[in-house]
């Protein structure tokens, strides 16, 4: 998977796909979002691919517990790095597109506050591992967190904002534009945002993998 | 079981190309959407510069994975 480059040609047929069909697609009128619905391809996308590449670095954490293996520790890194990178680009986009459809760059939306709350616990990940010089113990304590971490991501991005009135669509009353997502739509979602975005992720974090296995060799070929 | 995952990837993929099949006429009300910028044909400019976009970050992230795989050969 690691050096294999047909998901990786996939990737760049599904991004371009999602980008042509996602602009040239016929999309359902709806008030005030009109043509912003088609941020669906792409703000939530980022949301989509952030998930798989945060589970993914906490199944690496779960597995470097069971077996201590310096290699585990480094895919449970990079995973949970590009997850935050593609879950900032969603905080950011997210409030472009409120900005010109709910009124305000930022209205303090419940889900808003979950979505920041869960990155911060994120961007602490990557402060407390770098706060701990010992390598073992970095890795141990690090998997010890992004457990709690991800444990912390659903409550505050997929629970808490569905508790409670909401702007983003799933809460109370709120927002119903998106309760029934169009099937001309769910072709672009489905088949090319999802897929497109979170193989792009993947790719991204596999070379920093391979690049920090490369460092590593380097240092323990060192006489 | 390898076969098995193959047909349920291959029953996601009939799904999913019969998506649009459950479109269903739009009765709501006029909303006005980009329809005229369609017409004027402006829209294919937005596409064309995230299609130009698109392209330069993927031949970039293309030129980084060679110059790793490089790396990784010198290191063998």
């Amino acid at each position: 998977m690691l050096r294999q480059t047909w998901w990786k040609i996939l990737c760049v047929l599904l991004l371009a796909y999602t980008v042509i069909a996602g602009f040239l697609g016929t999309v359902p009128a709806k008030p005030i979002v009109n043509e912003t619905i088609r941020n669906l391809y792409f703000h939530v996308a980022m949301w989509m691919a952030m998930m798989v590449f945060l589970s993914v670095s906490v199944v690496y954490a779960i597995l470097y517990l069971r077996k201590p293996s310096h290699v585990y520790d480094i895919y449970s890194l990079e995973y949970a790095k590009v997850g935050i990178v593609f879950g900032t680009l969603g905080i950011i986009t997210g409030s472009e597109w409120a900005g010109f459809t709910w009124g305000a760059f930022w209205s303090n939306d419940p889900k808003q506050l979950g979505a920041v709350i869960a990155m911060l616990i994120y961007y602490a990940y990557l402060v407390f591992r770098n706060g701990i010089p010992d390598i073992d113990k970095r890795a141990r304590l690090g998997a010890v967190y992004n457990i709690f971490a991800f444990a912390m991501l659903f409550p505050t991005i997929w629970i808490l904002p569905r508790m409670v009135e909401s702007l983003h669509p799933g809460g109370m009353g709120g927002n119903p534009a998106f309760n029934d997502l169009d099937p001309r739509m769910a072709l672009v979602w489905v088949a090319g945002a999802i897929p497109g975005w979170t193989l792009l992720g993947i790719w991204i974090a596999t070379l920093r993998i391979r690049l920090a296995l490369v460092e590593e060799k380097k240092y323990s070929n060192r006489p | 079981m390898y076969t098995k995952f193959r047909k349920l990837l291959i029953l996601f993929f009939c799904w999913v190309l019969a998506l649009p099949v459950m479109a269903q006429a739009d009765t709501t009300q006029k909303v006005e959407m980009a329809d005229g910028l369609r017409a004027n044909g402006k829209i294919y400019v937005v596409v064309l510069v995230l299609v130009t976009i698109l392209a330069g970050v993927m031949f970039y992230v293309i030129r980084l994975d060679r110059k790793i795989g490089k790396l990784e050969k010198e290191l063998k």
